[in-house]
């Protein structure tokens, strides 16, 4: 019974247990609740994964009717590891949370901080898990409209601008997400996302089906902060809740991404793209500037965690050049870093979060000598970076290696060329903060700090531990992801 | 399988190390004790290694499959069995010398220097044993990466500016170029095993070669070929016995061996020299040998003098790569040997000098040999071993580099090395003749200065130079152990070559 309800539980759960958040009042109970329910998210998620590695897609139809007029939860390999990567993300945010929340938000705002972060955790595993064109545009909707809430409980003022900006901007970018689903839906008839793609070719690339390509590619294009359409990310993640950056940093944008990997293979089907308006032309070039472009942005930041926003969108790059790519090298480099990349930026912004707990501030020069008052923070900073940068050993190296071999692969030598450089610029912005942390003694006035509460460490340690492990040990990361980008393509799952 | 735990006990022996010495932070003798222990140990273990590599045994070890095809593998072959033994060996001495210079020069930081001096060995090692080019470059990063701590070990501004140097060149030759490169070969070779004949062989040509091999030389960064040799004069900010293991023997020599062992085993020897690509990069070398020489003439600092001699030192090695016959591949991988040596006992005197005087400028040094004796005349066999003249164990390694040069047909090579001789003599002998031969400053003006050192303690001084007024006991004995090896490695050089015969002739 549970096992065969487990789709509809991933999303159900989370769900009802957001209201009760609410209900809840008390900021401690309502963070238990959120907590627990996340671990079993977490579970469920695994348990999905293993089933689909084991026996193949899974296909769940909402309330008995039948697709394509129901609404289909169809669980492939793809989407398992996206599911696996938000649940676990969100679990371990949430453990993290109570501390900081604790101190960054209202006390009065505490259940409603937690109810919308499991509105959000909703969303982002809704729109990873359905079938449903539509049914995506919905869930996409609700993590949105929750994510722009928690960012704006962010302790400075400036959030409320920043969390208004992104609101602006990704309310454009859902519209036109459902500007292009309508258009499917007027030449198809269904909105079912594997029938659509079954019907498409059939239809051909008329100029509706143009249309609707360009619409769903610049919506998602915006949700997943592809420069030069970023331009709301470093303000949302700068002033957000410490913990919220964390979550949406790793889960958000990669969630994006899944929604463009899924229209373009899976819906418009690999060769659409390949015969009309070729992904290599367009996303790529677009990709490495930014790689090139915010790597140099993120060396000027003053202010940390800004700095590491602009990373993201660097690194989002990496990922964008490697589906861009559209082979199977190139996706599975794209999906693998996907998944390396939450971790480690993860517990980056977790470790960060530690810092403004207990200095209250993360500009740069506020930093100066915490290698020595938090060393064990610091530490894990020093090795999130370095897997940022893509020394071996780390997540970083390991998809960033599959990278270059793909733009190698292609001839492409410009991008594997740029590829190296941006880890070079990684280098520059993570060592800045290396500097002033181990080797500038701290101001006599600097408050006297010890190490963050171990309710933070050890979920910071956690993820930042996790990325020296898939370094090491590639078996899930890049073994899931080329099964992923096998099926993507056309092969069997 | 004796030898497959000895590889791994090799890396994990120093890491051990490392957590004991951390955890022993309050009892400096235990602490110290256990990093000599350690380092023991470690001579022993790579030791066992050694009978039977010699015998032509290959012990290897896979510890985990990192990447599809990818795993990380260690394999002892001669040339990595040499630098294992240099390594470890010079380890336990160095660790003798750092006990003295640390405590006597009352350094900050004391377990963090012994914790990160472990790691770098640890890393070393694995870079010596590694059984693929994807192995050597994970522990080649993690070298620079352990020793960077032990480089910005000061704290002030300088140590900043050196360790930025230090980092910023290292690490964006190897990940801007050396990791392209190795990506290529995985790309066009589909192995990155190091296998004697290469893997290049026969699936590259024409221009390509080229640009690999110059992608391969610049992105080993640590054989400091110029102009990318800056950051060895910039490391010398770092404690002396740094520069003495590290920068002297591990990092740089870690370097010099990946050079060799890229051409021998990813290259080919056959191959690089039938391809012609070897040609310009042996001018690169001797351009290096004679310009790092020459600037190494110009400074007054004694740690910089030596490195720019590193500098030059190292392009022997390259040389020897460059020229790529079996005379000249021996006498480079020599060299890694005498080199380490002597350029190990420089250091030391530079440190014990320091210690025992605070002086860092040669000038200043004017008539310290009266008074540091042994120092300079252990500095004295180092200088004539790095310039290779018998019976010190350098001149082995330049002989067989200038049969290689003549077997090669490059005539302009042997006059390099001799021209290079030279240079040595003229920055290294004059050191040790004004510390001899030059009296004191304060000696000629000894009439004035004697009633207000007679009238402070009326110290009784003995005969002109002063008394004799060594740097600490530990110090000292470490300098001449390794000036004695020196000596040692003329006399018992048949064994190197034996050891390293196979990788020439294979």
């Amino acid at each position: 019974m549970i096992a065969a309800n487990l789709p509809a539980l991933q999303i159900v759960l989370p769900l009802i247990a957001a209201p009760l958040c609410l209900l809840l009042r008390r900021g401690n109970l309502a963070w238990a609740l959120a907590l627990f329910v996340s671990l079993a998210a977490f579970a469920i998620a695994v348990a999905l994964l293993t089933q689909v590695l084991d026996s193949g897609a899974i296909s769940y139809e909402l309330g008995g009717w039948a697709p394509p007029w129901g609404i289909e939860y169809r669980v492939d390999v793809l989407n398992a590891f996206v599911l696996l990567i938000v649940a676990a993300i969100g679990a371990v945010v949430l453990a993290y949370a109570r501390r900081s929340v604790a101190q960054e938000v209202p006390t009065s705002q505490h259940s409603g901080f937690y109810t919308a972060f499991l509105l959000c955790l909703t969303g982002l595993l809704g729109v990873a898990i359905t079938g449903d064109a539509f049914n995506l545009f919905v869930f996409l909707e609700i993590s949105s409209l929750s994510s722009y809430v928690l960012i704006s409980m962010g302790r400075d003022r400036r959030a409320l601008t920043a969390a208004f900006q992104y609101l602006v901007m990704g309310t454009i970018g859902a519209t036109f997400i459902v500007i292009g689903i309508g258009l499917l839906y007027m030449s198809t008839g269904t909105l079912n996302m594997a029938d659509l793609g079954a019907r498409l070719p059939a239809i051909g690339a008329n100029r509706t089906v143009l249309a609707a390509f360009a619409f769903l590619t610049v919506g998602a294009t915006i949700k997943l902060a592809l420069f030069p359409l970023h331009f709301w990310l470093p303000n949302a993640y700068a002033y957000a809740p410490s913990a919220v950056t964390a979550f949406l940093a790793s889960t958000a944008t990669k969630v994006s991404i899944y929604i463009l990997l899924r229209f373009f293979f899976t819906v418009f089907g690999p060769t659409f793209e390949a015969e009309e308006i070729t992904l290599n032309n367009l996303v790529v070039p677009l990709a490495t500037i930014a790689v090139l472009v915010c790597s140099t942005v993120a060396i000027y930041q003053g202010n940390v965690k800004r700095m590491l926003a602009y990373s993201s969108i660097a690194q989002i790059g990496y990922m964008m050049i490697g589906i861009g790519f559209g082979t199977v090298t190139g996706l599975t480099a794209g999906i693998a870093h996907l998944f390396n990349h939450a971790v480690t930026k993860g517990g980056l912004f977790l470790v960060l979060g530690c810092i403004v707990w207990r200095i209250g501030s993360c500009r740069l020069g506020d930093l100066a000598g915490l290698g020595r008052r938090m060393p064990l923070t610091m530490f894990a900073f020093v090795l999130g970076g370095l897997s940022l940068i893509g020394v071996p050993l780390t997540a970083g190296f390991v998809s960033k290696w599959v990278l270059v071999q793909a733009a190698i692969e292609q001839g492409n030598w410009l991008v594997a060329v740029a590829i190296l450089a941006g880890s070079l610029l990684a280098l520059i912005y993570v060592w800045r903060v290396v500097e002033v942390a181990y080797l500038r003694p701290a101001p006599d006035s600097a408050p006297e700090a010890a190490e963050a509460p171990w309710s933070m460490l050890i979920p910071a340690w956690i993820l930042i531990g996790a990325s020296i492990y898939f370094g090491v040990e590639t078996s899930l990361s890049l073994g899931v992801a080329e099964a992923a980008a096998r099926f993507l393509l056309g092969g069997a799952g | 399988m004796s030898g497959n735990s000895a590889i791994l006990l090799a890396m994990a022996i120093p890491l051990a190390g490392a957590v004991l010495i951390a955890l022993n932070a309050k009892r400096p003798n235990l602490r110290e004790a256990i990093t000599l222990g350690t380092a023991g140990l470690l001579f022993i273990d790579v030791l066992t290694l050694l009978p039977e590599v010699a015998a032509g045994g290959r012990p290897s070890f896979t510890l985990i499959e990192m990447l599809p095809g990818l795993p990380l593998a260690f394999e002892v072959e001669p040339l990595g069995m040499l630098f294992g033994l240099v390594a470890s060996g010079l380890w336990i001495v160095n660790s003798i010398y750092s006990i003295g210079y640390m405590r006597a020069n009352k350094e900050q930081n004391q377990t963090r220097f012994y914790v990160c001096f472990a790691v770098a060995i640890a890393s070393t090692l694995g870079i010596a044993f590694a059984g693929n080019m994807m192995t050597l470059f994970v522990f080649y990063e993690a070298l620079t990466l352990s020793t960077y701590p032990l480089v910005t070990h000061k704290g002030n501004e300088d140590a900043r500016r050196g360790g930025r140097t230090y980092l910023g060149i290292l690490l964006s030759t190897s990940i801007g170029l050396q990791l392209l490169a190795i990506l290529w070969t995985w790309q066009v070779a589909g192995t990155l095993d190091f296998t004697v004949g290469g893997i290049l062989n026969g699936k590259v040509s024409g221009p390509v070669v080229g640009i690999l091999l110059l992608l391969y030389m610049y992105g080993i960064g640590k054989a400091a070929l110029m102009p990318l040799h800056r950051w060895l004069p910039a490391a010398m900010v770092a404690p002396t016995p740094v520069s003495a293991l590290l920068h002297a023997v591990a990092v740089v020599k870690a370097g010099v061996f990946t050079v060799m062992k890229v051409a021998v085993y990813i290259f080919g020897i056959d191959f690089l020299r039938e391809s012609g690509h070897g040609q310009w990069l042996a001018y690169i070398a001797a351009a290096t040998i004679l310009i790092a020489s020459l600037v190494a003439m110009t400074k007054d600092n004694l740690k910089a003098r030596l490195a720019y001699s590193t500098v030059s030192q190292l392009s022997y090695i390259v040389l020897g790569a460059a020229l790529a016959t079996s005379w000249s591949v021996i006498g480079g991988s020599m060299h890694i040997a005498m080199h380490a040596m002597g350029k190990i006992t420089l250091f030391f005197c530079a440190g014990a000098i320091y210690t025992a005087t605070h002086k860092t400028e040669i000038s200043e040094m004017t008539g310290l040999g009266r008074i540091m004796p042994i120092t300079f005349g252990a500095f004295l066999i180092g200088a004539l071993s790095i310039i290779g003249l018998p019976p010190m164990g350098g001149s082995w390694s330049k002989w067989y580099l200038a049969l290689g040069a003549a077997e090669s047909g490059q005539i302009v090579m042997i006059a390099v090395l001799m021209i290079s001789s030279l240079l040595n003599v003229a920055y290294l002998i004059p050191i040790v003749a004004r510390g001899f031969f030059q009296p004191a400053p304060g000696h000629a003006h000894e009439p004035a200065q004697e009633p207000s050192s007679a009238g402070a303690a009326a110290a009784p001084r003995t005969g002109s130079a002063g008394k004799i007024r060594e740097a600490p006991t530990l110090c000292v004995v470490a300098l001449c152990l390794t000036a004695s090896g020196c000596i040692l490695l003329f006399f018992f050089a048949d064994p190197l070559y034996r050891l390293l015969e196979p990788i020439a002739v294979p």
